[in-house]
């Protein structure tokens, strides 16, 4: 696989949502390509018609009736938010 | 009469029971030990007025005869459980003032038990680390010194670093842990003290922070293998809440506990023997094959040819699953808030200053795994890896009925010691994370000192819902072993 580049840094850290100061960013890079090389081992095991491993003992997710089973209580919930008014979330301007 | 706080879980509701010591002294002599031992770091939150409260209320259900099975018993929470009305921080920046509104389905079921909260336990950030070094609100220290260096502070361990050492220096009669990849495990094996992970779908996820999902269980450290049943029985059980709890009432595991492990087929398996363990590791290894032989079990070597490549398929579907759970962290639902010009500045300033440096170099592989164009070659591989160790284990349990391995490739260490190199780092998991990825229940027993004066441990792993086994080994290796050591505090 190839090297992770500078430039792929910075579109993680995009697609992540997160700022990386630029002294972080050379960083990131040679920690993430030491443990990507180091992944590197898999290729060697031959996974020819192996099937993914998703779940291991529940073969099929459990099924309820669907109807509401909780809620009512949104005062609550948005208690816990820093930035909340009359039962809403509130966010930075979004629609100009 | 002994110091209340050296007595086990198990000795202290028989002495509850026969009143010779009320839960509010009990829970007293526990606040009292956590101040004089602040200096372990081991609790990011001590709730002592709610503990006295609680321990209070313990006292009047013992009166009119309502004892349950942790009645009046101080425990620790590692703080990754939501507690409601108890900030809830996952050692994170990100949710330093975070108060849930609701409890989780383990601490309820503790707390329904009538257990005594102590306060939040620390850990790495998120459960992310390996030493307890990740915690925003600084390590947690280990109870436990090196003979040569009694000056030097070592880690308990992680990512349940602050359970492990609270449990072991006696700050709670046992704690809740979280293992993702070892989380439970390798810190009881730093402290000289007991911790198991169940059967992946054993213990409830619901209210518990999540990190890897597909690999996170919950489950106790405590003093002692019989004391660490008890509150496996407590925190088991099925919850509709969690789409994958396993749909069964568990069985009393203490009821049902025994030594006695005659005709017990034990497996070694050979690829665990790694170039450059501790020679005194292996060297308890076999001490503990021999103990197993002479109760009676018989003991095989096996196989699990895939064991080499558990640990680098880990470090690709934890970040995968990581990443996508902690998107939800984004400064407006909850946690921390950073302003920026708009909702983009305003979720990367947030993310950027509330996550630590492990969290995020996690974030960023995971996103990296799961990002067009590297998804087959990285985490369809990885998950192809787990289906091959998942048959590893399938085929060794057709002979066996567990498996004994280390649980650590070595004693603990200093915290400087292998930091800077996350590779070194995620070697401590090398024996812990295969039973992650195969869901196997898996227990450490601590077994001995090593020529330092530090504690080393034994894992066992059972078969899928075999905890009772596990558990059955892990007594016969405490009673040979018989480990009675106690760290420095």
């Amino acid at each position: 696989m190839s090297e992770i580049t500078e430039a792929t840094v910075r579109k993680i850290a995009r697609l992540s949502r997160i700022k990386l100061k630029e002294a972080e960013i050379p960083v990131m890079q040679e920690k993430l390509n030491k443990v990507m090389s180091w992944t590197e081992k898999l290729s060697k095991v031959n996974t020819e018609n192996v099937e993914t491993c998703d779940t291991v003992f529940i073969a099929q997710a459990p099924l309820r009736e669907d109807a509401v089973t909780d809620g009512g209580y949104a005062e609550k919930i948005v208690s816990s938010s820093p930035f909340a008014a009359d039962h809403f979330f509130t966010v930075p301007k979004v629609i100009e | 009469m002994t110091e209340l706080t050296e007595l086990t879980a198990l000795q202290q509701r028989k002495g509850l029971d026969e009143k010779k010591f009320s839960a509010v002294e009990l829970c007293d002599a526990h606040l009292q030990r956590m101040e004089k031992f602040r200096s372990l770091n081991a609790y990011i939150t001590e709730t002592p007025e709610l503990a006295r409260e609680r321990a209070a209320n313990a006292d009047r259900e013992l009166a009119k005869g309502n004892g349950k099975a942790l009645t009046g018993i101080p425990i620790g929470i590692k703080d990754l459980f939501c507690t409601e009305g108890v900030r809830t921080t996952a050692a994170s920046k990100m949710l330093q003032n975070f108060i849930p509104p609701y409890e989780s389905f383990i601490t309820q079921k503790l707390f329904d038990a009538g257990a005594v909260s102590l306060g939040k336990l620390n850990l790495d950030e998120f459960a992310m680390g390996s030493t307890n070094g990740t915690s925003f609100f600084g390590r947690a220290v280990s109870p436990w010194r090196k003979k040569s260096n009694p000056a030097e502070e070592l880690t308990p361990g992680g990512s349940s670093g602050g359970s492990a050492a609270a449990v072991s220096a006696r700050l709670c009669a046992f704690a809740t842990g979280t293992d993702t990849g070892g989380s439970i495990r390798q810190p009881a094996a730093f402290t000289g003290t007991f911790g198991i992970k169940p059967t992946y779908g054993r213990c409830s996820r619901r209210g518990v922070v999540a990190f890897a999902s597909s690999l996170d269980q919950a489950g106790p450290i405590a003093r002692t293998v019989r004391d660490g049943a008890l509150a496996l029985s407590v925190m088991s059980g099925y919850d509709a809440g969690d789409s994958t709890s396993y749909p069964s009432a568990a069985p009393d595991f203490l009821k049902n506990l025994t030594e006695n492990v005659k005709g017990l087929r034990i497996g070694i398996p050979k690829e665990y023997r790694l170039d450059g363990m501790e020679q005194e590791i292996v060297k308890a290894w076999e001490d503990g094959v021999e103990i197993l032989r002479s109760a009676g079990a018989s003991v095989t070597e096996i196989s699990l040819p895939h064991t080499e490549y558990a640990l680098p398929a880990y470090y690709i579907i934890a970040p995968a699953e990581a990443s996508s759970n902690l998107a939800r962290y984004d400064g407006v639902k909850y946690g921390l808030r950073v302003e920026g010009a708009d909702i983009h500045e305003m979720y990367e300033n947030t993310r950027g200053e509330g996550f630590g440096d492990e969290v995020k170099r996690r974030i960023f592989i995971g996103t990296f795994v799961l990002s067009s164009g590297y998804y087959d070659a990285y985490y369809t591989k990885a998950q192809k890896v787990k289906t091959l160790i998942n048959q590893d284990f399938k085929q060794a349990f057709e002979k066996v009925d567990a498996i004994l391995t280390p649980s650590t490739p070595g004693a603990s260490f200093g915290f400087d010691e292998k930091d800077n190199d996350p590779i070194k780092m995620y070697l401590n998991d090398v024996f812990t994370v295969t039973a992650n990825l195969a869901g196997l229940p898996s227990a450490s027993v601590p077994v001995r000192l090593n020529a330092e004066g530090l504690p080393l441990g034994l894992q066992v792993i059972g078969k899928p819902f075999d905890e009772q086994t596990t558990l059955n080994v892990c007594a016969a290796l405490e009673s040979g072993f018989a480990f009675r050591a106690s760290p420095f505090v």
